[in-house]
């Protein structure tokens, strides 16, 4: 790392970025190496030591006290103390730091707010004004853009040159090779854990990807026009709230057609998560009817819905999509074990199970070591193909899949959506729900982009990225002649193929 | 352009309709007001209630006719029930909860001292008082060792263990060595090696740490009823004759009417009770200390990546919880009582109900020890002014009111996000 450069990380999902950074960050040991610094080897025993190096981080997984002010959050750790050994914080103190550093980096964060209370792109900020604070010369940003909307992305992109310019280093770690491209002044690429290359930001988009994969793959979904048909979902005045009884979706209207797919854009958390469940019939709803091909299934138990022809791949397949300790046959048939052939009253029926396992994991080009083995153990792809070859097994009217790559390998995602666009063009109605744009903008026929529990508007999937991304932070046509910025997002105009975010 | 303009849609308020939280109780309140003017008036006896300011039946008192003032003081109640439903601002809710409630107590007290015997027929405000801290007193410090506990990140089921640990250790090197001051050690280790096992099972090898902290209660259970039949009961005038702390009276502070007397001629545990609630509020929200104890209790992960060591500050808290809680055992076996076996009853418990029903904070918690105090003070006096309402009534409501906290009808309860969740790095 030279000094005032941004180094892009670029990898896969696994392919262990993250896990060097924590290495270099001090939060695990090197098993073997060692790490430089300005010449010298460091040894890093905790993040302390990386502080006191000069290196900060922003992690992927925000570290934040959501309980605490920002200028708590900020002095955490560093604290400015008075009155001897008892310690006592000295809160002007830190809140005048949080102060200048966000006014000497145009940073603008409250030093009084509350962390739970702010939009995460403020967060994200205030981890950021956090690492400064500490005065580091090396800031790690680990997936900085996975939560943010475009505009929020450019913002962090501004952030990242004027920090540049005043001569700090950056590692940016991303999958995504438009923000990379855009800024990044050198670029490695890792790979199951090896550095397989270096390259320019001038080096082609494909190039890059090929790297990062290992072989080339199309970026895109191949698929013919859409023949929708009758109305299959409909979704009127839906109104839900969410855990902490806030209200999640306000007064939703939708409807997917047969032989269509409804894509749902938006930033997590604008209650997409809500208004699946709700129609899943998982979560109450307030207000509102659901009707699944002219009959009303709202208000139905979440087993009645799914024999009725929903099939429904949910957003956290390790806590609502499998059952990890369980084998893979067992997991094939979670949801219809008590019906003929798989069982027959009390019992099951072990190779009517087996057989029909054997089928799917052929069909679905499951790799497993047996249908024996636990779910668990399969990586992230594969265990998502168990969930679709499960939920497409049965004839369906309607199928939902809620952020059906996420945490997925490349070769898994290119097979999910191929065998999303075939059921498609079986005339099955099809709502697909991603906070990954270009996922929704490559199967979807339409797009819906949710904004704060509501549908802010639909659009055809020609629409450029710059008016969904502004959509998606809440900005309609007709507030954006006088508040969008300049072209933004100049950097990534075409789809740049299905990314993922690292979850797992 | 760089800082967005994100239009800030204000979040859609979650519209509750007209029964809001605070209608909802205000309802329940009006309720209880009308209840009991119409009832305890009924059954409140012409003669006079007498609450006297001193200890026995003479001396200055506020008197007041017994059918007047229960019917009074349920009217109160009852406005003030009738006030928070008709929607008042926010800032009065607490007031005027807190005076409904005083006033449905106090119509009751005016029903139940008139209707007493001749004789008994007053009650004495500075027993009443001075009762209520003693009952507390464990409470409190039990709570308070819930508070440091959990704050980290550590749930403390084991209070009750550390409590009687502490109450026996103080009685037995109490009574070998003849000192209070070694004894109030002692008793402190002792709630510290409790402490200690719950720390070293629940952080260093992940033990779940409710089944660890049940587990520790009924170990202490055991370990101290054995040494007691076997050491105490046979010799009793060694093992189990710990000297007692004299009480102190503070000069000034005695003089002042009904609290002097039933507070300020105390022993030194209510006032290091009283003392140790302030310091560990203030410590905890004004100190690093306390900065660090919560972040680590909130978000250990967090914390890590600052610098914190997050192991080290739970196994400091978690001993220092079990020096306190030592201490509050002491309280009883260094100033009252002579060891007996399982001598702190559900105590350990009581406060633990104490800790949620007051937040995890060492203020709250002081509250409703108090509250508990009180109610288990109510149903001695009660028994002794031979009432109809059996005392086991009142036992119950502790258990009753930590039941409608952790249901969330007095105000939401949140804790410590981490509470309870082992830490493991990476």
């Amino acid at each position: 790392m030279e000094p005032g450069e941004i180094h892009a990380l670029l990898g896969e999902n696994g392919a262990g970025k993250s896990t060097l950074m924590n290495v270099l960050y001090g939060l695990y040991q090197p098993d073997e190496g060692e790490i430089l610094v300005d010449g010298k080897p460091l040894k890093l025993k905790g993040p302390s030591d990386a502080i006191a190096a000069g290196i900060g981080m922003v992690h992927q997984h925000f570290m934040l006290v959501p309980v605490f002010t920002v200028a708590e959050n900020v002095m955490l750790g560093a604290e400015q103390v008075r009155g001897g050994i008892a310690g006592f914080l000295d809160r002007r103190r830190a809140r005048r730091e949080v102060a200048e550093v966000s006014e000497r980096y145009n940073l603008r964060v409250d030093p009084d707010a509350v962390i739970e209370d702010l939009p995460v792109g403020i967060q994200q900020r205030v981890e950021i004004v956090k690492a400064l604070t500490r005065d580091v010369d090396l800031l790690i940003l680990d997936e900085p853009t996975a939560v943010l909307t475009p505009q929020e992305t450019e913002e962090l992109l501004t952030v990242m040159r004027s920090l540049k310019a005043a001569g700090k280093s950056i590692v940016f770690i991303t999958h995504k090779l438009g923000e990379v491209k855009a800024i990044a002044d050198r670029i490695t690429v890792i790979r199951r854990g090896k550095t397989v290359g270096t390259a320019s930001p001038t080096a082609s988009r494909d190039e890059l990807a090929a790297k990062m994969v290992g072989r080339s793959v199309r970026l895109t979904v191949d698929k013919q026009p859409a023949a929708p048909g009758r109305p299959i979902l409909e979704v009127a005045g839906l109104v839900v709230d969410d855990d902490r009884r806030i209200r999640a979706v306000d007064g939703v209207d939708l409807t997917v057609h047969a032989g269509e797919v409804l894509g749902v854009a938006g930033v997590q958390g604008n209650g997409q998560t809500e208004l699946i469940e709700a129609i899943m019939g998982l979560r109450p709803l307030l207000a509102g009817t659901v009707t699944l091909d002219g009959q009303p299934v709202h208000g139905w138990p979440t087993k009645k819905v799914l024999r009725a022809g929903v099939g429904y791949v949910p957003e956290d397949r390790s806590v609502d999509g499998l059952v990890k300790e369980f084998s893979v046959a067992e997991n094939l048939v979670l949801d219809i074990y008590d019906r003929p052939p798989f069982g027959k009253g009390l019992s099951l029926k072990p190779d009517a199970i087996a057989k029909s396992a054997r089928e799917r994991i052929e069909q679905f080009d499951v790799r497993t070591p047996s249908a024996d083995a636990a779910v668990g153990t399969l990586s992230g792809g594969n265990q998502q193909k168990v969930i679709v070859a499960r939920e497409l097994s049965r004839p369906l009217k309607l199928f939902i899949a809620a952020q059906p790559t996420r945490g997925v390998d490349v070769g898994s995602i290119e097979f999910i959506h191929s065998r999303v666009i075939r059921e498609r063009d079986v005339g099955t109605a099809v709502l697909v729900v991603s906070s990954e744009l270009d996922e929704v903008i490559g199967l979807a026929d339409r797009i819906a982009v949710m904004y704060r529990g509501r549908i802010i508007g639909i659009v055809g999937p020609d629409t450029p990225r710059e008016e969904i991304g502004l959509l998606m932070a809440g900005v309609t046509p007709e507030t954006a002649t006088e508040a969008a910025a300049p072209a933004a997002d100049a950097a990534t105009p075409a789809p740049e193929g299905p990314g993922s975010e690292d979850e797992a | 352009m760089s800082t967005m303009a994100v239009p800030d849609v204000a979040v859609a308020q979650v519209d509750e309709g007209f029964w809001t939280r605070t209608r909802r109780i205000g309802a329940v309140l009006l309720a209880l007001g009308v209840l009991a003017a119409v009832l305890f008036g009924a059954l409140a006896t012409d003669q006079q209630a007498r609450f006297t300011l001193s200890e026995t039946e003479g001396g200055a008192a506020l008197e007041i006719n017994g059918t007047i003032g229960a019917i009074l003081f349920g009217v109160i109640a009852a406005a003030a029930g009738a006030a928070l439903m008709a929607g008042v601002p926010k800032r009065w809710f607490t007031v005027l909860l807190g005076v409904g409630l005083v006033a449905f107590v106090l119509s009751f007290l005016c029903w139940q001292v008139s209707a007493a015997p001749e004789g008994r027929n007053f009650m004495p405000l500075v027993n009443m008082v001075r009762g209520t801290f003693v009952l507390a007193l464990p409470l409190i410090f039990g709570a308070l060792a819930g508070v440091l506990c959990e704050r980290s990140g550590v749930v403390n089921v084991a209070i009750e263990g550390q409590l009687l640990m502490g109450a026996f250790s103080g009685a037995l090197f109490g009574s070998l060595s003849g000192s209070v001051w070694v004894g109030l050690v002692a008793a402190a280790i002792g709630g510290a090696f409790i402490s200690l096992l719950l720390a070293v099972f629940a952080i260093r090898y992940l033990v779940d740490q409710v089944v660890m902290g049940i587990v520790l209660n009924l170990l202490a259970v055991g370990i101290t009823g054995f040494l007691y039949e076997r050491l105490m009961q046979t010799n009793a005038e060694k093992y189990n004759s710990a000297p007692r702390f004299s009480n102190w009276e503070i000069p000034l502070l005695k003089d002042i009417p009904v609290l002097g007397p039933a507070l300020f001629r105390s022993n030194i545990f209510l006032y290091l009770g009283l003392l140790l609630v302030l310091v560990i509020h203030i410590a905890l929200f004004r100190t690093r200390w306390g900065l660090r104890t919560r972040a680590v209790g909130e978000h250990p992960t967090a914390a890590d990546t600052l610098g914190v060591k997050v192991l080290g500050l739970r196994y400091r808290n978690v001993l220092l919880a079990g020096v306190v809680a030592g201490i509050g055992g002491a309280s009883y076996t260094l100033a009252l009582y002579s060891f007996t076996k399982n001598m702190i009853g559900g105590k350990g418990f009581i406060a633990l109900a104490a800790l949620i029903f007051g937040r995890w904070s060492p203020t709250g918690a002081l509250l409703a020890a108090l509250f508990f105090g009180f109610a288990d003070q109510l149903g001695t006096y009660l028994g002794a002014i031979g009432s109809s309402i059996p005392s086991q009534f009142l036992a119950m409501l502790p258990y009753l009111a930590t039941m409608l906290a952790v249901a969330g009808l007095v105000g939401r309860v949140r804790a410590p996000a981490a509470d309870g969740k082992p830490y493991i790095k990476g």
